[in-house]
């Protein structure tokens, strides 16, 4: 690689320590060329609101020697956040896994199985105690029904109280483990909690979501070991960046819902136009989240439920994502729709012929007066005259007699 | 004031109900009929306007000509207080009546105008404003100039219901509001060509130009100047006055030279900018330059200073083309040179007409009461009167 020695464009202000060992590490980045790397450190920067400087910081963090470790727990789940992140291509899961952090363990990706996987969790997490990276998916059975959940003989609860004590940083990955998610639905038999129900001690940063968007989570990874600290959170300790606005605020159909285009059922015209689905249940409205901002899996615009066309059922949001039901309408949090809207085509004008008849008597009125005007002053000068002065009625009228 | 020779006002008298006044009336009651339709309806109900033309007649009639109309009161303003010529003292208040109807009809049609007017009170809260808006800066500006008007004009109201104390007070602080009465509408009548200068290729090359607040500004003081001799003139015919020819003439002088600085402005630049080419294409914008253009250079020949007393008719003829060639000028600006683009088209309703007429209707009417019932007229002398004491009751109209 050294016939791509570049320079690389990095600003006199992008801080801290030159990049390194980059190129001879050009094997371990999985076949990815060190302009493409440092790109996608820059797009990191960039999702997280931060300078594009910064891409240079984060990428000398994810290509330290010492990666950080990171313990996977997984609850009441569907294994759709881990699936979500094998839908992610910067990085893609196994660069992740084996180049940026250390997962150490994880029930679904481990290597390992049985006692061997579990004895090798609680050696790194003795090694690593106040330093590795908890993340938690899927809800916690607790109370009397905390036995509904269990791995290796150890009740999920447990499991998770255990590990957190030792923990850098927590991370719940997913509705389930962020505020409970399906299995907290009424009537919650398993008594299904949240990551931070369970650990009230602790901040336990949420990344909800049927599953989250997988940069969101890799984002906060990359700030947590970038900055060493978590990105700014919101009060149900969500990341701001990426829940920090509604979706009804970005959605791409939102320029039909002010104008009152709506889809009034599956299929109907307006359905197939693209129009806003609202009435179709959509909960954009009251749910946060940036899904029209970033889509999913990385093929572009639209890639989103209601870029396809199904209303948005709120699945990051703690009582509406399986809560309410996915056809009642959105509690709307920002402005109603106005019970009167703009037509969809505007007019562009038009002439009626009685206008132009008016505004030609108008005229001829005026310039009628002012020829009675000129020939009074033309015959008899300024002093008044003895017949009864001023022209027309109509004359008054027009804008030429006004004051 | 500081009157160079203590004018003495009086009311006219004589009957407001006359027959012109009854036809005015008619005229304003059709237009309330268009305008409650307007506030019931909304102003798709009564307009042509659209999103291509989203200012109609009711800005650029009543609003940017019907304000020229109302700078008689700067023009004489300028003209009495800081150019110091006292002679010219018997017109400022008719000049300040016509202003001040001009300016209240004027702020009317806007809020007509306004889609949203129960909103209209935002644009008066400091928190609420958009300081870089050149709207805002002509609206709070003509607002203003409404409000320094009436205290211009209340004089003559303190006359009449004989407060001579409070008028001594106000008499201390008056020069105040005379100088914002001068200050003001220099202002808002260049923005009113700033607007013009913000809509670029949208106007006309044959109108747009960077020198739009200058000449708005020279064609809104010769229209003062002409409608204070155009309302002279009727006034004369109407009540049966002596004209103030000497003065009127004098005051001709001046508008022959600002309408002369305007033309050449407005050709100089439109030669040096190359845009003159556009006035000869085959274009309705062309048509109404060369009207407007001939209009103006008519004017400017009556005008000119000849060496005999200029006739009554040749003040009348000359302050009328000049009335007709600045509201061209500026409806040319407002709409006919304006194109916002493909397909749109614009000519007024019969309701945005009728509407116009009676809002000018109305300022008419109100100019006739006034005249009549408060002191706004200098005195004539009674000699002069006794000669034409033959029509005592004054059929008068305007």
């Amino acid at each position: 690689m050294a016939s791509r020695q570049v320079a690389i464009p990095v600003p006199s202000h992008a801080s801290d320590e030159p990049i390194g060992q980059l190129d001879s590490y050009q094997g371990a980045l999985g076949g990815v060329t060190r302009r493409e790397f440092l790109m996608y450190c820059t797009g990191v920067a960039a999702a997280l609101g931060l300078s594009p400087a910064l891409g240079v910081r984060i990428a000398n963090a994810t290509t330290s020697a010492t990666r950080p470790p990171v313990i996977w727990l997984s609850g009441q789940a569907c294994t759709g956040c881990t699936e979500t992140l094998l839908r992610a291509h910067h990085p893609t899961l196994e660069s992740l896994i084996l180049d940026q952090i250390s997962l150490d363990y994880h029930e679904t990706l481990c290597s390992g199985a049985g006692r061997q996987a579990e004895e090798f969790r609680r050696r790194s997490m003795e090694d690593n105690h106040g330093r590795y990276l908890l993340v938690i998916d899927g809800a916690i059975p607790t109370g009397d029904t905390a036995d509904y959940c269990k791995v290796a003989g150890e009740r999920f609860v447990d499991s998770v109280t255990h590990a957190a004590e030792g923990a850098g940083a927590i991370i719940a990955m997913g509705s389930c483990s962020s505020w409970g998610g399906v299995p907290s639905s009424q009537p919650n038999p398993t008594n299904a909690r949240s990551a931070q129900e369970v650990l009230p001690d602790h901040t336990v940063v949420s990344i909800p979501g049927c599953p989250p968007n997988p940069y969101n989570f890799l984002v906060t990874v990359l700030h947590y070991l970038t900055f060493e600290r978590l990105p700014e959170l919101d009060h149900r300790n969500r990341p701001r960046f990426a829940y920090g606005r509604l979706i009804h605020e970005n959605c791409e159909r939102r320029p039909h819902f002010d104008a009152g285009r709506f889809a009034r059922e599956f299929g109907d015209e307006g359905h197939r136009q693209g129009w806003c689905l609202y009435y179709l249940g959509c909960k954009g409205p009251e749910t946060w989240a940036n899904c029209p901002a970033i889509g999913f899996n990385d093929i572009g615009e639209s890639a989103w439920p209601v870029g396809i066309g199904h209303p948005c059922f709120g699945c990051t949001e703690q009582g509406v994502g399986f809560t309410k039901s996915i056809h009642s309408l959105a509690t709307l949090q920002t402005v109603t729709p106005p019970t009167a809207f703009p037509r969809v085509v505007e007019d562009q004008g038009e002439l009626s012929t009685a206008a132009v008849g008016v505004a030609a008597g108008v005229a001829g009125a005026a310039v009628g007066a002012a020829a009675v005007l000129a020939s009074r002053l033309a015959k008899h000068g300024p002093p008044p005259s003895e017949a009864p002065p001023a022209g027309t009625p109509a004359d008054k009228a027009s804008s030429d007699q006004s004051t | 004031m500081a009157d160079v020779r203590t004018p003495k006002h009086a009311a006219l008298g004589g009957r407001i109900l006359t027959g012109p006044f009854i036809v005015l009336a008619a005229l304003a009651l059709i237009a309330t009929y268009f305008l409650v339709q307007r506030f019931v309806f909304g102003l798709g109900a009564v307009t042509n306007l659209s999103d291509g033309y989203p200012w109609g007649i009711w800005i650029a009639i009543d609003l940017v000509v019907g304000t020229a109309f109302g700078c008689a009161g700067y023009a004489i303003a300028l003209l009495v207080y800081i150019l110091n010529r006292g002679e010219y003292h018997p017109l400022v208040r008719p000049a300040l009546l016509a202003s001040l109807f001009g300016y209240a009809l004027g702020g009317l049609s806007v809020l007509i105008d306004l889609g949203r007017y129960w909103q209209g009170y935002n644009m008066f809260l400091p928190w609420l404003s958009q300081y870089n808006s050149v709207m805002l800066e002509t609206a709070l500006c003509i607002a203003a100039y409404l409000t320094v008007l009436m205290v211009e004009f209340s004089p003559v109201f303190l006359e009449k219901l004989g407060m001579r104390n409070v008028r001594q007070k106000l008499d201390r602080v008056l020069f105040i509001f005379i100088g914002l009465g001068v200050l003001l509408p220099t202002m808002h009548q260049s923005s009113m060509g700033t607007i013009l200068v913000i809509l670029g290729h949208q106007l006309s090359p044959l109108w747009q130009t960077q020198l739009l607040p200058l000449l708005f500004l020279v064609s809104a003081l010769f229209m003062g100047f002409a409608i204070v001799v155009f309302e002279a003139v009727l006034a004369s015919i109407g009540f049966r006055r002596p004209m103030e020819t000497f003065i009127l003439n004098r005051l001709c002088t001046a508008m022959a030279w600002l309408l002369l600085g305007f033309l050449v402005l407005r050709l100089a630049d439109l030669v040096f900018s190359g845009n003159i080419s556009f006035a000869f294409a085959a274009t309705l914008d062309a048509v109404m330059f060369w009207v407007e253009s001939a209009l103006h250079l008519a004017a400017l020949i009556l005008l000119w200073p000849r060496s005999s007393r200029p006739s009554a008719l040749r003040l009348f003829l000359s302050a009328l083309l000049l009335l007709v060639a600045g509201t061209l000028y500026r409806v040319d600006c407002y709409l006919i040179g304006y194109h916002p683009g493909d397909g749109w088209f614009y000519f007024p309703s019969v309701g945005e007409i009728m509407v116009t007429v009676g809002i000018f209707s109305l300022e008419v009417m109100l100019y006739l009461v006034f005249v009549k019932r408060l002191p706004v007229l200098e005195t004539v002398e009674a000699a002069y009167r006794e000669e034409h004491a033959e029509h005592p009751e004054g059929t008068a109209s305007a």
